[in-house]
């Protein structure tokens, strides 16, 4: 556990995990990527240090199966789920999936688009129930839609709250100083 | 009521003159019944023994009254919850919160009791909410660690330190040895007093007053540090990308010097008020227990994942700024109760004082700053010499540090668990976006598999002994 975690790391998947395409060679933890075609990844070094993840992006149909196979694999500790909103970019929504491999400290982010007019992501809180929580949060703040999500409601505002914040064509709410100093009726 | 006519005149009046003094006596009457029937009853129970000098102190025979062992205790008859009279709606949903004083804040807990049963718990978050993932799109790469400081305000130090590795990452540079050494001296304390002001109200939530006050004494030696050292006691702003703020001021060595002392007489108090004392034994064993396969699913990390004997440490297995250069160890559980979460606390403190103590030896000399023109501001007199260095500092300050396009994520090892900081980037001088990863989020989706059939108050210990914060949780 103390030892600095190689670039280079062998994971071992699943066979009976490993869906049945083609596999060509991806990249370093390819016992993982080996099964999904469409993934693509990168690897990314932490600052300050000589510890390196991978980064890892899926289309939403594998969504679901690439967590089950990450579970197998031995990235059996869900840290965080996020959601972004590339205003502008074509696959307007990307949520993102961080799991830690805890036996071999070892991180990817996982991470899939969705466009806007179909903001829906499959559920993972069959693979993992941490992600109950921080999908109501991705539900809340950015109206991303979990179907098979046991109680997707909103979780940081209130129940009548509208329209989702954090998305970026949600205004920030700037009450407009008024500057009063030189009028008469001050 | 009746619905007899009321007749106000004065025949009703005298009426109830002549009424009064029949009443009163018919009171008195029922008094005196009552009570020779209590003297009697008594009389014929217990005759009082004239025989002996203890006279009525004298115990019937226990073969002649059952009542009698009733009411010594050797008897123990329940007589408000019989198994007939339980009933199908015995079950009653209570609200714990959002301003209970356990709740260590503004968390609610939609409590579904039987008897005093918890059955079902429901944490229901969002009361302290203010948007800050939001405000900080809106703020630049420099005043986004005035931002995230106030999140766990328990654990500033350390939200800085993941922001500012987090956007180092991105600008692809390094800080110099000794502001490393001085994030992880200050991170490290940090982590003290957090453990400090857990055991302070953990202490408070399990009765334990005189912890309370102890745990806050030893945690203003900590905070007075941190004032010296940043001008404010919390919301520092003081880890800054590209290094830290200032340079620790003269005479920080006997003062580390003094706070390991102090700190470490306050904590073998503790052990003697605590680790042997039976009340706080029966409240914390075998409560609250969490497996590491549910830690590992709920994604909770930290001393509560220790406690469950999850050797996981970010420090150890990921090391940032340069702390794998400095001997520790990390403490394990092995029942992932709340008992083992308080042993790991405590260790902890021990551990992040021990690495105190080397910083305090090996402390390097040089820049505590990245000398890059372009994240860094220059030195005031430089500003007053140099044309360059007033326009680094103009431009720094009225746009900030241009952070090129990419996405990044660092997490530290926080005192609740895994500090995590989520960038994305598209080039200029302020985030696209900034998720925060929050230990105390995913602790509190965590709690109803501590707390499910468990006692209500046991509720409480399981509760506290996560460390809630909910500046951290609802963000």
């Amino acid at each position: 556990m103390s030892d600095v975690t190689p670039p280079v790391e062998e994971v071992a998947v699943d066979e009976e995990a490993a869906l049945p395409r083609e596999l060509p060679t991806v990249g370093s933890i390819a016992g993982l990527l080996e099964a999904f075609p469409d993934a693509t990844f990168t690897t990314r070094k932490y600052a300050s240090s000589e510890t390196v993840y991978h980064a890892i992006s899926v289309p939403v149909s594998d969504w679901v199966v690439f967590a089950q196979a990450a579970l197998e694999a031995g990235f059996d500790a869900f840290i965080d789920l996020a959601a972004v909103d590339h205003f502008g970019d074509a696959p307007r929504f990307e949520v993102t999936v961080n799991l830690l491999s805890m036996t071999e400290a070892n991180r990817v982010v996982v991470s899939t688009r969705v466009p806007y007019d179909d903001p829906t992501v499959p559920t993972l809180t069959g693979v993992f129930v941490g992600a109950n929580f921080y999908e109501r949060e991705a539900y809340d703040l950015f109206g991303i839609d979990f179907p098979g999500h046991p109680d997707l409601t909103r979780i940081l505002l209130p129940d009548e709250w509208e329209g989702h914040p954090l998305r970026k064509d949600y205004d920030i709410g700037a009450i407009p100083v008024e500057f009063k100093a030189g009028s008469a009726d001050l | 009521m009746t619905d007899a006519p009321k007749t106000p005149n004065t025949t009703d009046g005298v009426d109830v003159v002549d009424e009064e003094p029949q009443d009163a006596e018919s009171v008195a009457d029922q008094r005196r019944r009552v009570h020779e029937i209590w003297v009697s009853g008594t009389e014929e129970r217990m005759p009082f023994a004239s025989t002996t000098d203890e006279g009525a102190q004298e115990l019937l025979p226990r073969d002649e009254e059952p009542a009698l062992d009733i009411q010594l205790g050797v008897t123990v008859e329940d007589d408000f919850v019989g198994p007939e009279m339980v009933i199908d709606d015995e079950r009653q949903i209570i609200n714990m919160g959002p301003q209970h004083p356990a709740t260590h804040g503004v968390l609610r807990l939609q409590v579904e009791l039987e008897g005093e049963t918890v059955r079902r718990v429901k944490p229901i978050i969002g009361y302290l909410h203010t948007g800050m993932e939001k405000t900080a799109e809106t703020l630049t790469y420099a005043q986004g660690s005035t931002n995230v400081t106030r999140m766990d305000y328990l654990s500033p130090f350390h939200n800085e330190l993941a922001y500012s590795l987090t956007v180092e990452q991105l600008l692809g540079i390094d800080v110099p040895k000794r502001a490393d050494a001085i994030r992880v001296l200050m991170t490290e304390l940090n982590r003290v007093a957090s453990h400090l002001l857990w055991a302070a109200t953990m202490g408070m939530d399990l009765g334990m007053v005189s912890m309370m006050i102890y745990g806050w004494r030893e945690r203003e030696v900590c905070l007075d540090f941190f004032e010296k050292v940043t001008g404010l006691r919390m919301n520092h702003n003081y880890i800054r990308p590209g290094g830290v703020a200032a340079d620790l001021p003269d005479g920080w060595e006997d003062d580390v010097v003094n706070l390991i002392e102090a700190v470490t007489i306050g904590i073998d108090e503790y052990a003697e008020l605590m680790d042997e004392n039976p009340i706080f034994l029966d409240r914390t064993m075998g409560v609250g227990v969490i497996t590491p396969g549910e830690c590992k699913q709920f994604g909770v990390t930290g001393p509560i994942a220790r406690g469950s004997g999850i050797d996981w440490d970010l420090r150890k297995a990921m090391p940032y700024s340069g702390i794998d250069a400095y001997e520790f160890e990390v403490p394990t559980g092995l029942h992932g109760d709340v008992n083992d979460r308080y042993m790991v606390r405590m260790e902890e403190i021990r551990q992040s004082l021990h690495i105190a103590g080397q910083v305090l030896e090996t402390m390097p000399p040089g820049d505590y700053r990245n000398p890059d023109p372009k994240v860094t501001p220059p030195p005031r007199q430089r500003i007053d010499e140099s044309m360059e260095a007033l326009i680094h500092h103009f431009k720094l300050f009225t746009s900030g540090i241009h952070v090129p396009e990419g996405t990044a994520y660092q997490s530290v090892e926080g005192p609740r668990g895994e500090i995590g900081c989520y960038l994305v980037s598209k080039g200029g001088t302020r985030p696209w976006r900034m998720h925060w990863r929050a230990p105390s989020f995913a602790a509190v989706q965590a709690l109803p598999a501590m707390m499910t059939d468990s006692l209500i108050a046991d509720l409480i210990a399981a509760l506290a002994s996560t460390d809630p914060v909910l500046g951290d949780i609802d963000r």
